[in-house]
């Protein structure tokens, strides 16, 4: 079995293809025990991170990832390049597949850039980010967490709670883990819900009380204020009551039920400190997970052959 | 049988693939005087099955406290054909509590062929430690080494030609024991039916 030959959305990985990677990444995890973290797989293959948006713990979480199979990795961040000079999309891409690139780690403010860049190099690309539309890695390694803790996937109810208009995680994830047949439910005011959310495989709900009784999981989402040119609730203590996660909410969980967050937290603001330092919250783990995820998600594309008729349907 | 027997001949039946387990048993404790040191670690998938046939009969040719530990180990990502077919899945690696530093490590696989999959075995053992010695235990050695490569103990020699095939078909997995020798691919057709 292989994997398509680019990870742009969720949506490019059927059920088998997204539990290979979990498999892949759950193998992989297990260097994190051994003395020497290395694998030889990617020698002398060119893993380029390009990153038009800020980022830490995606860039560096890619970085570990290539670096740990023998990849070498080049850092190409849109401050202190020719992008700042002016130079398009198309030509930054161009002088990359002219450096040998064989995989582009590609995060890009503007929804569906790394799309762009597929049809422009013959190497892999993979989603790193790309605007309010997706985040594939992301969604996979919240899917293996899932799992790891709860033991499995398949029938979960995950409630997905807060910014989900401006979140390319929720997206991903709902795509993601409804191919895996847990039940989502994205939880919102409504002037942060997409246009269309109602054609999502998910259900939609207002109301964050009622939820999470019935919740095995919650995914906290942060509130993208870098994103928001209007007033899309009242004040900030108006949506953290109404939307926040506190201590009171949390114990109205069932009692296995785990705390997620994508990062970067505003601790007060959608999820309160002692929730997000409590045992329920996965945080810390979601940052490990990534590493494996991120391995997986590279071996898988970059470890066999090219294949020539992937190439010939693109 | 649900074989053609014309196209993949049974070379080992399952009481001999027993007695040949048996016997590389015995080899193995009367080489290394003994089982306290040695770990075995099988090379997925019928390996790990085949190691932990041999640990079982040392438990009973030495005493079941000095019982060798088993493991696996998946030598996949050290291959050296990655870049020539499709991607492969990852299988298990499984090192023993007690590691393999200073210990006796006895690589088992079922079939010993071109050497290549031993020689990723060897790269990878050795980023889990130093063993004190490394021996290579197989069930079938059928010829055509690619690599400096030899195994310790050989359960059956099967000359070959390059174009035929052997499947070794194990109870843990295939639901019967048996070696087949056959042309082309019958006999993975029979296996994985």
């Amino acid at each position: 079995m292989t994997l398509p030959r680019h990870l742009l959305s969720a949506a490019d990985l059927g059920h088998d293809d997204a539990l290979l990677v979990l498999d892949t990444a759950e193998e992989l995890s297990r260097l994190a025990d051994r003395p020497i973290k290395k694998l030889p797989t990617l020698r002398g293959r060119t893993v380029v991170n390009l990153f038009f948006e800020d980022s830490t713990r995606t860039r560096t979480s890619f970085e570990v990832a290539a670096k740990r199979l023998s990849a070498d990795v080049i850092n190409f961040s849109a401050k202190g390049s020719s992008v700042s000079k002016g130079e398009s999309l198309k030509d930054t891409a161009l002088t990359l597949e002219a450096m040998g690139a064989d995989a582009v780690v590609c995060r890009h403010s503007a929804s569906g850039a790394p799309h762009r860049l597929a049809h422009w190099i013959r190497g892999s690309v993979v989603n790193a980010g790309d605007g309010t539309h997706e985040h594939p890695t992301q969604a996979l390694l919240d899917a293996y967490t899932m799992r790891s803790r709860m033991g499995r996937i398949e029938g979960l109810n995950v409630a997905i709670v807060g910014d989900v208009l401006h979140s390319r995680v929720a997206r991903s994830n709902v795509l993601l883990l409804s191919t895996l047949g847990a039940e989502v439910t994205v939880i919102a005011p409504p002037t942060l819900l997409p246009v269309g959310v109602e054609d999502w495989p998910c259900n939609v709900s207002f109301e964050l009380d009622s939820v999470l009784p019935k919740s095995d999981v919650v995914m906290m989402l942060r509130v993208q204020r870098e994103r928001m040119y209007g007033g899309f609730f009242p004040t900030t203590r108006e949506y953290s009551r109404r939307y926040g996660l506190d201590a009171r909410r949390m114990a109205t969980l069932p009692d296995q039920a785990i705390v997620m967050h994508p990062g970067p937290m505003n601790r007060g603001v959608e999820i309160a400190a002692e929730v997000a330092d409590s045992v329920r919250s996965t945080i810390v783990e979601q940052v490990a997970n990534g590493v494996s995820v991120r391995m997986a998600v590279l071996y898988l594309l970059l470890g066999g052959a090219l294949i020539e008729s992937a190439e010939a349907a693109a | 049988m649900t074989g053609d027997p014309a196209v993949a001949r049974p070379v080992l039946d399952a009481a001999d693939v027993g007695r040949a387990l048996t016997r590389i048993a015995h080899e193995i404790v009367e080489r290394n005087h003994g089982a306290a040191d040695v770990v075995l670690l099988g090379i997925p998938t019928r390996g790990v099955s085949l190691a932990r046939r041999l640990g079982q009969r040392l438990a009973t040719i030495e005493s079941q406290a000095s019982a060798a530990p088993v493991g696996s180990l998946d030598a996949t990502m050290y291959r050296d054909d990655l870049r020539l077919r499709g991607v492969r899945p990852l299988e298990a690696t499984e090192i023993p509590p007690g590691g393999v530093d200073g210990k006796i490590v006895v690589l088992v696989d079922d079939v010993l062929f071109s050497g290549r999959t031993v020689r990723a075995a060897l790269d990878a053992l050795s980023e889990y430690g130093r063993p004190r010695a490394v021996q290579l235990a197989v069930l079938v050695d059928r010829g055509h080494r690619e690599l400096p490569i030899r195994a310790d103990y050989v359960g059956k020699n099967i000359p070959t030609s390059l174009t035929e095939t052997v499947h070794v078909l194990l109870d843990e997995i295939d639901g019967r024991d048996a070696v087949l020798l056959g042309p082309a691919d019958a006999t993975r057709e029979e296996a994985t039916r």
